[in-house]
């Protein structure tokens, strides 16, 4: 009796989720892969129909499909380069006076949007910036903005802050006590962090990579702002087929597509950072 | 019997306060509110008296809703004239900006969902008409518009199949800019355009996000027409546009930003646009090529669903006034198809080579086709020069 009426209670309080999910994800995704299997209307849009001229046509995005796959893990890269040493320094090194003030720094970008922030590098890798700069101690003729460099400058621009917070949660938990430890054995601090330091914050590496990759798979703002439509992502293919050329049928089977490729990926890539572990490392994700 | 201050009034206080709750709950309209309790006179007899609260023309056409959202194009208002319409009805404008007609019509089919005017092309009507999308207009609810004052050229597209769905904001030609500070040989064709980019220019063009137009520079630099859907033609404008790809600065619809930075030299280039950089950058050339180009009016029109048709009207109708009219185009610098407008702005306008064209170079403009818009194979040659 009493177990009858605990599982009611655990289904009314899943309910709102799974309702969510329903209605947010599970149908969105069933209309998007029937559409994938009709026609363009001759004005743009969708008539139902059965045919698989869409998946063949795949190919045509292939440079969009290849540009995704190197930018994305490229990015996810440089900001883990990047953020790891700030994430370290915030979590072991500053007082805890500085630490708050610091990781409100880290998040404030968040509060403008990404549009007008990734609008204002525009300006800052264009010819009147930092190009005349170099060019007043003599280096001229750099471009910057419109190549592959502004949109991975911005991508760790705009993703930063999502793999730092990951990365300075798990060094934050780190136990000081295991380093103390190792050094009173006479371990040198690069070996300590290579065999405890490193180890201990992987779950924070892992999850941080995962959200920029992830994210990073759908974005199209970037390479339209940055790259000038010159690199070009399956994001901006989706944005074309969808508000340009109105093939509604061939991007949602590019966003099909995607969406394959992005479990494919994904799965692999928690088969090899997690597989093994225990739950309490993965209690992160 | 004594002679109490209520009697004179309309209403008692206690009846005032039931109607107001009755009005509160929604069981009376606020037209009996107003009209039971006197306030309506009240109002009324005021205004007459105090001229600055009466409500302003426009809300005589009916109820107006205090926001409207106005589909349109970037620097295509002058905000003033936008700021006066609101000071005028207290509706205040929301100005959603597109990158280009495809994107407003994908967002008018897929439910656009609350906006009340938009900014479309001749192009474009008979899509919107065909789809549903757009309301015909009762032209005795914009008094401000004359028919007769229209030049027809430029107003005769919004009529299909007999009614009227849009009244001509401005028109406009589609040709190039040039940074002639940087480009010795300014290119007077096409032909020129795409030559210098794969040469002196390398690195500096921008095209368009646009199939419409891009497609059609290829297109008319090869010699053939702007409006082009054969497959054959088609085929070799994708392979100069791709050949030309790696000599780009950029593929944007924006491109104000990179020739005024200086990264850009060149860009193909809407009129209104060419004249604010020419305002701005006198080195900034506007051509008209001489192996044709775009000839193109945009237009007023209410969407089928339009949250207030009043205030769509309310809106049209202000912005027809040729006083407004002039207010705006100082701003987007466009010419208008209203001889009104024409008679109230400076002559120097009207003698403008960037806004008037010579007519041996205006004679040989085409304007944009309906299918030129949808036609797929264009749609895909635009987007395999994008992902190339």
């Amino acid at each position: 009796m009493g177990n009858k009426k605990g599982s009611w209670l655990t289904a009314a309080l899943l309910a709102p989720t799974t309702l969510w999910f329903l209605i947010m994800l599970v149908f969105p995704l069933i209309v998007v892969v029937i559409y994938s299997f009709g026609e363009r209307a001759p004005v743009g849009g969708y008539v139902a129909s059965l045919t698989l001229e869409q998946y063949a046509n795949l190919p045509s995005r292939l440079k969009a499909f290849t540009n995704t796959m190197t930018f994305a893990p490229l990015g996810a890269l440089m900001c883990l380069i990047i953020a790891y040493p700030l994430a370290y320094y915030l979590a072991v090194k500053v007082s805890q006076r500085w630490k708050l003030l610091l990781l409100v720094l880290v998040i404030l970008p968040f509060w403008t949007s990404m549009l007008i922030r990734t609008y204002a590098w525009i300006f800052i890798l264009g010819g009147r910036g930092i190009p005349t700069l170099l060019e007043i101690i003599g280096i001229e003729g750099v471009r910057l903005i419109n190549t592959p460099f502004a949109v991975v400058v911005g991508i760790v621009y705009g993703y930063l802050p999502l793999m730092v917070f990951p990365i300075y949660v798990s060094l934050d938990k780190l136990d000081k006590r295991l380093l103390e430890a190792a050094s009173d054995l006479g371990s040198t601090p690069f070996r300590s962090f290579v065999q405890i330091t490193l180890p201990l914050s992987m779950p924070g590496v892992a999850t941080g990579c995962m959200l920029v990759f992830i994210l990073l798979m759908g974005e199209f703002l970037i390479p339209a702002f940055l790259g000038g439509g010159k690199v070009f992502f399956i994001g901006n293919a989706l944005v074309d087929l969808f508000l340009q050329s109105r093939n509604w049928p061939f991007g949602s089977a590019v966003a099909v597509m995607l969406v394959i490729i992005m479990l494919v990926t994904v799965s692999l890539y928690m088969r090899f950072t997690m597989g093994g572990k225990s739950g309490r490392d993965t209690s992160i994700m | 019997m004594s002679k109490d201050y209520e009697d004179d009034l309309p209403i008692t206080a206690s009846k005032f306060m039931d109607e107001l709750r009755r009005y509160h709950k929604g069981s009376v309209s606020r037209r009996h509110f107003l009209g039971v309790t006197g306030l309506g006179t009240a109002m009324a007899v005021m205004s007459s008296a105090v001229p600055s609260l009466a409500p302003g023309r426009a809300l005589a056409a009916g109820n107006l809703s205090n926001k409207m959202v106005l589909a349109t194009w970037p620097n295509y208002h002058n905000p003033k004239t936008l700021e006066n319409f609101t000071g005028a009805t207290d509706v205040h404008i929301q100005a959603n900006v597109f990158g280009s007609n495809e994107e407003m019509i994908a967002k008018m089919q897929a439910g656009g969902g609350g906006v009340n005017v938009i900014e479309n092309t001749n192009y474009t009507f008979q899509d919107y008409v065909k789809l549903g999308l757009l309301t015909p207009l009762d032209l005795s609810r914009i008094p401000n518009y004359d028919p007769s004052t229209q030049n027809p050229k430029f107003a005769e597209a919004s009529t299909v199949n007999g009614k009227v769905y849009g009244v001509c904001k401005n028109w406009g030609t589609t040709g190039l800019v040039i940074n002639s500070s940087k480009v010795k040989n300014v290119p007077k064709s096409h032909k020129d355009f795409f030559d210098v980019t794969m040469g002196e220019g390398s690195g500096h063009t921008i095209l368009h996000d646009y199939q419409l137009t891009t497609i059609g520079a290829a297109l008319c630099a090869l010699g053939y027409s702007f409006n082009s859907v054969n497959a054959g033609e088609l085929a070799k404008a994708e392979k100069l546009l791709i050949d030309s790809k790696p000599h780009l600065f950029a593929i944007t619809s924006d491109y104000q930003p990179g020739l005024r930075s200086g990264d850009a030299w060149m860009s193909i280039c809407w009129s209104g646009d060419g004249k604010q950089l020419n305002t701005d950058l006198p080195e900034m050339k506007y051509v008209i090529a001489s192996d044709g180009g775009e000839l193109w009016s945009d237009f007023y029109s209410i969407p089928a669903d339009t949250p207030s048709l009043d205030t769509s009207y309310a809106f049209i109708n202000y912005m027809m006034d040729p006083k407004n009219q002039v207010l705006d185009a100082e701003a987007h610098g466009y010419p208008t198809s209203d001889s009104r407008v024409a008679a109230l702005q400076p002559a120097s306008v009207q003698s403008d080579p960037i806004l008037h064209p010579a007519k041996e170079l205006f004679d040989g403009l085409e304007f944009g086709a309906a299918v030129t818009l949808t036609d797929p194979i264009r749609a895909e040659v635009m987007a395999r020069f994008k992902s190339a």
